[in-house]
């Protein structure tokens, strides 16, 4: 019987064994996934919108009436001058402003292509995004019904955002969920079974044994690299059935990024507990040191690019950062190796230099 | 001083370590002959842990010689390791475990064959008469089983020395005595233990006896020997003779 299997396998007990936290592991990726789709997907309600509309006749009032009807926007105002408009987005009396260019109806039944500017409030970039997509909509659909009534009917919607011009447009949550979900799984319980060990005295056991320093990191770490890889299929699943999220790339090479990903959060796990000694320093280390970054710096919910400029410097060694990119040009954009070697290289020189210091300093704690 | 020629089981010159400017151990020499049982005593924070520690592998001496089983402590720590068995003061055993799985595991670790683990498997619980809790978690088990069932563990590889670092602290006394009768059996099988105590009629069952105050040993040899020589009736009394001279003149007992 191999050293290396008799504690793969104590391991597993002890994950089968603890009931209570096996089952958060197991539904916390589902029920993370339903939360953040449900709260993100239905936040486009009761959108109060201001109109602009220097000449107004038929045509304007028409899709005005659309905007006024659909259920979604509220129109709280309307003005023949774009000059309110600075005003009511810094109070937040609007959100989302409709301008119409002089002279729309006229453009539009000379057949010319008519100007329509929308621009958001989007200090929350998802809610912004999802705002214009509605406003889109509700143009595309009076131009469809519009064609098949009297020809072919040109809007030029041209979309622009305030506070927070650079905004990614594909930002869903997806990416980030599966970064969030394995840095817990991967780094937090890592340090804490760990750091269990050394408070139960059984560290000491396993350390004057002939076990390998390396043996005993694998015997610990390889059974949460399998939960986190489960978890991953996990979120892909619910996102895909419940909330239709796109895969436009390879499943295999996101799953191995995935596991990349785990990788470096499991040596995160192992750095923590080598320099903590109980699990509740070993729970606020890992918080701190691996929730909060992934959290808040990876682009997952705060787009990087309208962070403050020294945020920015730091998350550039943030992992979770570089996997949601990843993460992001496999799943929306269909984007494979080709485009992504370069983050991908950043995620394995991650992975490769965590797992030496990781292993380096549990090999210093035992000596 | 060389590796031991002549066969001890364990043999230091000088061990010594120091954590910043706080010397936990001080330049202690001993030799432990093969089959011995040999006891460490001292007061909490004397060094007995640390000098364990350096022993067995877990912590690197500051200064100073040491063989084990006539492996070099700084250049053999690997072969040591196989040699050896050693029980914390905290238990080496997992409470979520089967006291059967917990013998599987150890058995794992130290390379024995499916057929030795089974076979000492056996052994073990029918020694202890665990035979009807074998799988029952080990968390279950009352403090002194399971510190009966972390020596017999310590015990699984049949190690050639094996190391207890108070290995029945908190126990009841019938329970100990029990333990004691576990650690002669396996002396007697010519394994050498050395063990770590505070309790001073424990000293009284070891062939012989170091005493250290401060990191340093302050006196070794038999028990009779050390009775002997400070004139004491009891290991108690030597022992605060040794700690706090300025007691023993009333014959006063260990703190």
């Amino acid at each position: 019987m191999s050293a290396l299997y008799g504690l793969l396998r104590k391991e597993t007990y002890h994950i089968l064994r603890d009931r209570r936290t096996l089952g958060v592991l197991i539904f916390m990726p589902i029920v993370q996934v339903m939360l953040f789709g449900f709260s993100i997907s239905t936040d486009v309600r009761d959108v109060r919108m201001v109109i602009v509309d220097p000449t107004p006749d038929a045509t304007t009032l028409a899709i005005r009436d659309r905007f006024a009807a659909g259920g979604i926007f509220r129109v709280i105002g309307v003005s023949q001058t774009e000059q309110p408009l600075d005003r009511l987005f810094r109070t937040d009396t609007a959100q989302v402003a409709l301008i119409f260019e002089p002279a729309f109806g006229r453009h539009l039944a000379a057949g010319d292509a008519a100007q329509l500017l929308v621009i958001t409030d989007a200090t929350e970039p998802n809610t912004g995004s999802s705002r214009q997509l509605y406003v889109n909509a509700v143009i595309q659909q009076y131009e469809s019904d519009m064609g098949k009534r009297s020809g072919a009917v040109r809007i030029t919607p041209q979309v622009r955002s305030r506070f927070n011009p650079t905004r990614e447009s594909t930002n869903l949550f997806v990416p980030g969920l599966m970064a969030m979900v394995l840095t817990i799984i991967a780094a937090l319980m890592t340090a804490l079974s760990l750091t269990r060990e050394k408070e139960t005295g059984t560290m000491e056991a396993l350390l004057v044994s002939p076990l390998r320093p390396w043996q005993i990191i694998v015997g610990k770490v390889a059974p949460y690299l399998g939960i986190g890889f489960v978890s991953v299929l996990a979120v892909l699943g619910v996102a895909k059935i419940v909330f239709h999220v796109p895969m436009q790339g390879s499943l295999a090479l996101l799953l191995a990024e995935g596991t990349l990903f785990i990788l470096v959060a499991l040596s995160l796990g192992i750095l923590v507990s080598a320099r903590t000694s109980s699990q509740r320093v070993a729970m606020l280390a890992a918080m701190m040191g691996t929730m909060l970054p992934t959290q808040m710096l990876s682009g997952f919910i705060f787009p990087i690019e309208s962070m403050p400029r020294p945020l920015q410097w730091v998350s550039i060694i943030v992992p979770a950062r570089w996997f949601v990119l990843i993460a992001r040009g496999i799943m929306l954009k269909g984007i494979g190796l080709t485009y992504l070697w370069r983050e991908t290289l950043v995620l394995a020189a991650m992975t490769l230099v965590l797992l030496v210091a990781s292993t380096r300093s549990f090999k210093v704690r035992l000596q | 001083m060389t590796a031991p020629a002549d066969g001890a089981a364990i043999r230091t010159n000088g061990l010594t370590r120091t954590f910043g400017r706080f010397t936990a151990v001080d330049h202690i020499t001993f030799d432990v002959r093969p089959g011995e049982v040999f006891g460490f005593l001292g007061a909490n924070g004397a060094g007995k842990t640390t000098a364990i520690r350096m022993l067995t592998g877990l912590l690197t001496p500051s200064s100073g010689e040491a063989w084990v089983a006539g492996h070099d402590v700084y250049r053999e720590s690997e072969a040591i390791k196989r040699d050896i068995g050693y029980m914390s003061q905290r238990f080496s055993l997992y409470d979520d475990l089967t006291v059967r799985e917990n013998i599987q595991l150890y058995g794992g670790i130290y390379d024995l064959s499916r057929d030795q683990i089974r076979d000492r498997t056996e052994r073990i619980l029918s020694r202890l008469g665990l035979s009807h809790t074998a799988h029952d978690a080990v968390g279950a088990l009352p403090l002194g089983w399971k510190q009966k069932l972390a020596f017999s563990v310590a015990l699984l590889h049949e190690p050639r020395i094996v190391f207890l670092d108070e290995p029945t602290s908190g126990v009841d006394p019938i329970t100990r005595r029990q333990f004691w009768e576990l650690i002669y059996e396996a002396a007697h099988a010519g394994t050498t233990v050395l063990v770590t105590t505070h309790y001073m009629d424990e000293a009284e069952y070891c062939d012989r006896i170091s005493i250290m105050v401060s990191g340093r040993i302050a006196a070794i040899g038999s028990p009779s020997e050390l009775k002997r020589d400070s004139e004491a009736s009891s290991i108690d009394e030597v022992f605060v003779r040794l700690v706090r001279p300025e007691l023993a003149g009333r014959g006063g007992s260990a703190a």
